[in-house]
């Protein structure tokens, strides 16, 4: 898959109270909790935002909470994808199951600015920066969290395994 | 090949004989918990789903405690959910308002969570029951979904980090400020999908109340899980809680752990985390000078029965500054009533304290507490983040239940040993 769009950047340990602060979590609909994604780091981000556009942010993107709202909140803003030098784990088993597209890149990461119009090939494993023409290479996710994206998410794959 | 309590915990609940780090495992689960955030999310994944089984109704855990009692009506729509499917699957731990405790001092006081278990929870701070020496783990709502139907979930087998504590344990210095110690030290995310190993002589006699705040706040360092091997202080908690079966297991000596941290903790202060992140501890008289309008001692951290104690040792015959709210939660309804037959609320109510029912309320900004522009609080919880306890301009340090206590008293920041007589 092949994913477009201009960048967020933000730095170290975004956590989830960033992404989408506790007090929304008295609803799970994703339209309302995308109209407060990143709403305490970057009042603007809502505003801005396009379809298609992408988050990039530096070590240990997700941490905190377990709430699945945060990657709920960042898919139902139309972010394609996440690009950081890490994550957390419980966001990223969150990203795979609910079927976030996530890549762990520190050194693109490092050279995204705010504004940054990206090129991503998911399955070819490349990013490309506009601005800077710079192309980076990722790992591919671990074949298991292949198969759970494949399979249209965790549920989905669970069914599955359960049928056979 | 030698293992740790985590790699033998999961290699007997995946049919192994041992389970190396890096390797994926579907493992069985003892329990799965959600709350009253992230059980509907599950619930609505169960449903999508086509499921209308679970894999035992034993063996789920549902507690509603974050914003409970019902703090507004989508809070209310959500209990109501989490309600209604209880009662449709026969879920036997289902814990509504007047039973219902903070999650994480809740399973271990009634026994729900054992040594050698393996649990999940769609709650970060699940990794608390590692003090019980079992393999506990937070996930998403999706994970808890699909463990309510299976009974099972996976896992990266993580690398172990080993973390040993020499010395002598000040008065005032309990888990709370050893686990802020080390994220001090190691970062928020220097355990990174690993495992910390607690151990050395100041583990060994810590009490399990402290062992519980320790491994409690191991995410806060980006750990899987936090574990401490069972001993006779394990045994003795147990022994009048446990209904079922469960195992003692212990690392062996030459086990391999890819970092080992070591330090002597003999004369260390009290630690308290500045804003924004939990690593950004110190020890309390770095923060002497600061003034705070409200503390609140509670959260599934440090609202056990031993933390209101030490609470109320600071707070016998002294009164909370009137320019600060002090806000006691115990954490569960057997903690309260603990508390009430030990005289500590008259303590609290002479001392001018507001004392709550149970519930995670203020420690997530969620109710009972919420904080104003440029507020500060110094409260008793594991996250200190921009916002958490409210408006984004307010601030959030962190410290054990004495700390919390004294400070209330002087206004400002304060070592528990300058108010207690």
């Amino acid at each position: 898959m092949k994913l477009k769009g201009k960048s967020f950047k933000y730095g170290d340990n975004v956590n989830t109270d960033e992404i989408i602060p506790a007090r929304y979590l008295n609803s799970s609909d994703p339209d309302f909790l995308a109209s407060h994604c990143m709403e305490d780091i970057d009042p603007d981000f809502v505003k801005e935002k396009n379809a298609g556009d992408i988050i990039v942010a530096r070590k240990n993107f997700g941490c905190g909470s377990s709430r699945e709202h945060a990657p709920i909140a960042i898919k139902a803003a139309e972010i394609s994808c996440v690009i950081a030098d890490s994550f957390a784990r419980i966001f990223y088993r969150n990203a795979i199951n609910t079927g976030l597209p996530i890549i762990e890149s520190p050194d693109a990461a490092a050279d995204i600015q705010k504004g940054d119009e990206l090129e991503v090939d998911l399955d070819g494993g490349t990013i490309k920066n506009l601005r800077t023409k710079k192309t980076f290479s990722f790992e591919p996710m671990p074949p298991f969290a292949q198969e759970i994206i494949q399979a249209g998410g965790l549920m989905k794959y669970v069914m599955k395994d359960k049928q056979e | 090949m030698a293992q740790t309590i985590t790699e033998k915990i999961l290699a007997a609940h995946s049919d192994r004989e041992e389970a190396k780090p890096g390797q994926l495992i579907k493992a069985r689960i003892d329990l799965c918990l959600g709350n009253d955030v992230t059980a509907p999310i599950a619930i609505k994944e169960y449903q999508k789903a086509g499921a209308d089984q679970v894999f035992d109704p034993s063996r789920i855990a549902l507690v509603l405690d974050h914003f409970t009692p019902n703090k507004d009506i989508d809070s209310a729509q959500q209990c109501a959910q989490v309600r209604f499917f209880a009662r449709d699957h026969q879920i036997e731990h289902f814990y509504d308002v007047g039973q219902m405790g903070v999650e994480h001092a809740l399973l271990p006081e009634q026994g729900l969570v054992l040594p050698g278990d393996c649990v999940i929870g769609a709650d970060s701070h699940t990794c608390t029951y590692g003090a019980l020496g079992a393999f506990s783990t937070g996930v998403g709502s999706t994970d808890l979904a699909a463990a309510m139907i299976t009974g099972q979930a996976w896992f990266k087998v993580p690398e172990q980090m080993r973390f040993i504590y020499n010395g002598k344990r000040g008065k005032w210095f309990g888990g709370k400020d050893i686990i802020l110690f080390t994220i001090g030290k190691i970062g928020v995310d220097g355990a990174l999908y690993r495992t910390m190993n607690f151990t050395g002589p100041v583990i060994r006699e810590l009490p399990m109340d402290d062992r519980l705040a320790l491994c409690n706040m191991a995410i806060e360092a980006g750990a899987k899980n936090g574990v401490i091997e069972p001993d006779e202080i394990t045994k003795e908690y147990i022994k009048t809680r446990a209904k079922r079966e469960y195992k003692l297991y212990e690392s062996d000596s030459n086990a391999l752990y890819v970092a080992t941290y070591e330090w002597d903790i003999t004369g260390m202060e009290p630690q308290v985390a500045f804003p924004h992140l939990p690593s950004n501890s110190k020890p309390v008289s770095r923060a002497k000078e600061i003034k705070i309008d409200q503390a609140f001692i509670g959260s599934c951290t440090n609202g056990r029965i031993s933390d209101l104690r030490d609470a109320a040792e600071i707070l016998k015959g002294n009164r909370v500054d009137r320019n600060v709210r002090c806000i006691v939660i115990p954490a569960t309804q057997e903690i309260y009533r603990q508390a009430m037959k030990e005289g500590l609320f008259d303590i609290f109510l002479d001392a001018g304290c507001a004392v709550s029912t149970p519930t995670c309320g203020p420690c997530l900004g969620g109710h009972m507490g919420i904080l104003a522009e440029g507020e500060r609080c110094i409260a008793t919880s594991n996250r200190n983040f921009v916002g958490r306890m409210g408006h984004v301009k307010s601030e959030v340090y962190l410290s054990n239940a004495a700390v919390a206590a004294a400070s209330a008293v002087t206004g400002r920041i304060t070592h528990p040993e300058e108010v207690a007589k």
